[in-house]
């Protein structure tokens, strides 16, 4: 197996609410100590409701929102409690595609601008041969040179979203977190840019932590699956597997929950009741218990770990032994 | 793939400045109010080129009590025997200057203060607002009262002054602008690639955020002319000779039942020019931030 790149461990986000001089307030547990591995070149899925905390996790690995407790380390360098100097050097080698390809691209900024930055912020070329690198990079995102001197307002969402895709490769990252990048496009877009990513993953070697919550795109990209549910992870597994083999109820859960293109197909599926707990006051035990179809007294008494049930799958039940998901 | 080719010949969208002139041109008060300001500029750099006196030139033997409007002298003369017209156009330069001066102070006082305050958050923000709101308590008549009987200001000390006390309003603005903003994508991109606060604050925020600055700019003109107005009036502002609407009024005031045609010219200016000035500020807001 390839090295790793991205080692993630017992990383915690917590949100203080309504705290102020007067009260003490709460705490939001948006990710509660989620640990997970990363290989060079590889692309993981994250999936899960949302509010499940996935967001905040990807946020938390680049360090755009500060983790409260944990560590990331990126290629052997502890991110969490890096100075800003050594942050900035580092912030060329992992970057962030967006959900929103209109909002994640400044209006009053030309493309060539928007792109540009990113290589004048890491120094990278000279100022004359900048414009030549915007044009290459417009390029290899499918995009006409002549795109630069144009503003936001002028492209189609898809275009947008490869715009945002050139400005995260502008600085030759190793790792990009791509935060459901195409879940705001329209269907026949969302295929463009999903090749477009998997033909930059081959050329460029890129290892991709990609969060969504579209299965079957999750299934065709992505070598390994996490899945996360109310900040903690429930299943990982390689793609593979956890499509054919899911082991957490939850899992189970959200494959049934994805359409099939046989209507009449009949399936024995669980349902879900409910809306997920809140965060700020997370059920005991298990958090995923009090949705849980199989669950018994003990679920609330111990927290699960993961356990390791096969090659590159673990589980966080305390029944996954006894229950049998695919009959 | 069908998506290289954009697809952007066939209509040109119209750029955002563009939009904004053609909204503008819709708002009638707005339009008049901008024909009214452009009108009166003209007449106060120009005006005192064309007049035969100067603002200090006194008639000897008109000396005494303000003389009535006749031919040579179109709105009348001062008790000093001075020639109200001029003076009332020179004093325009004065007011418009001062009050142009102070809300450039006011605006950019207020833009840093509120940029500083959205942008950082936390205790910066808590201890520059509630300086704010300190500000803002404060009664600006009687402080001035108070200041003018200590001293007497020069022209620059009055513009500081007039723009340190109309900044709040701006940076409450400001400050709301900075707080949407910062969490905005485009920024958290930015932010993703190693951009430092000030490239933050000035490169991706404060553009997007120019529209209600421009607005609030323009209404700190008109509240930095009326307020300069009420402190000459006062008698702490630009000292005579000099004239200012403000001083000229308060030197009308005396003689008001017997020549009210000394007081009636800078009030009525003072009025017209601060309801278009404010007129012109909606016109700018509803152009510049359409709420569809």
């Amino acid at each position: 197996m390839a090295e790793t790149l991205v080692q993630v461990s017992d990383l915690k986000v917590h949100f203080p609410i309504g705290r102020s001089l007067f009260k003490d307030g709460v705490t939001l547990k948006a990710v509660d100590g989620v640990s997970l591995d990363i290989a060079r070149g590889e692309v993981v899925g994250l999936v899960g409701e949302s509010g499940s905390g996935k967001t905040t996790l990807g946020r938390a690995l680049l360090r755009l929102i500060e983790p409260t407790e944990g560590s990331v380390r990126f290629d052997g360098t502890e991110v969490v409690g890096l100075p800003p100097r050594d942050l900035k050097a580092l912030r060329s080698r992992m970057q962030i595609i967006f959900q929103d390809p209109y909002a994640s691209l400044n209006p009053r900024m030309s493309v060539g601008q928007i792109i540009g930055e990113a290589l004048h912020l890491h120094s990278i070329g000279t100022r004359a041969d900048r414009d030549e690198r915007v044009g290459d990079l417009l390029e290899k995102v499918g995009l006409p040179r002549t795109a630069a001197a144009r503003f936001p307002h002028e492209f189609s969402g898809g275009q947008r979203q490869r715009i945002g895709i050139a400005r995260a490769l502008a600085v030759n990252p190793d790792f990009i977190v791509a935060d459901e990048p195409v879940s705001a496009l329209d269907v026949s877009i969302q295929a463009q840019i999903i090749n477009l990513l998997q033909d930059l993953r081959q050329e460029l070697g890129l290892s991709i932590l990609f969060i969504g919550h579209d299965l079957s795109v999750i299934e065709f990209l992505c070598d390994r699956v996490v899945v996360m549910y109310l900040g903690h992870v429930m299943e990982t597994a390689t793609a593979a597997d956890l499509y054919t083999q899911p082991r957490h109820p939850y899992t189970r859960s959200l494959l049934d929950a994805a359409p099939v293109p046989n209507p009449r197909a009949k399936r024995d599926r669980i349902m879900l009741k409910g809306d997920l707990p809140s965060p700020i006051n997370p059920p005991s035990g298990c958090v995923f218990r009090t949705r849980c179809p199989f669950a018994i007294e003990a679920c609330a008494q111990v927290e699960p770990a993961l356990e390791t049930v096969g090659p590159r799958h673990a589980v966080a039940c305390i029944r996954q032994a006894e229950l049998n998901l695919m009959e | 793939m069908a998506d290289t080719t954009l697809p952007l010949a066939h209509t040109k969208p119209q750029s955002y400045g563009r939009r904004v002139v053609k909204r503008f041109l819709k708002h009638r008060p707005a339009v008049i109010s901008l024909g009214f300001l452009m009108l009166l500029a003209l007449v106060i750099i120009i005006g005192p080129y064309l007049s035969p006196y100067t603002f200090d030139g006194q008639d000897f033997t008109l000396i005494g009590a303000p003389g009535p409007m006749n031919a040579q002298h179109w709105l009348g003369t001062d008790e000093l025997g001075r020639d109200a017209m001029t003076r009332l156009i020179y004093g325009g330069r004065v007011s418009l200057a001062v009050g142009l001066a102070g809300a450039v102070i006011a605006t950019f006082a207020g833009t840093l203060v509120g940029a500083l305050s959205g942008f950082y958050r936390g205790w910066v923000d808590l201890l520059l607002m509630r300086f704010t709101d300190v500000m803002l308590s404060i009664p600006t008549l009687p402080l001035v009262l108070l200041l003018s009987g200590l001293f007497r200001p020069s022209p620059p000390l009055l513009v500081a002054i007039v723009g340190l006390l109309i900044w709040m309003g701006t940076a409450r603005l400001v400050r709301s602008q900075f707080l949407a903003l910062r969490e905005r994508e485009f920024v958290e991109a930015a932010r993703a690639l190693g951009a430092g606060g000030p490239r933050l604050m000035f490169r991706h925020i404060l553009p997007n955020a120019i529209g209600p600055i421009t607005v609030s700019a323009t209404l700190a003109v008109g509240s930095a002319i009326m307020l300069e107005s009420a402190l000459s009036f006062l008698g702490f502002g630009i000292q005579p000779p000099v004239p200012t609407w403000g001083n000229l009024l308060n030197s009308a005031s005396s003689w008001l039942s017997v020549a009210p045609w000394l007081a009636i010219p800078p009030g009525l200016l003072i009025l017209c020019t601060v309801l278009a000035v404010n007129f012109l500020g909606d016109g700018l807001r509803d152009a510049m931030e359409p709420r569809e």
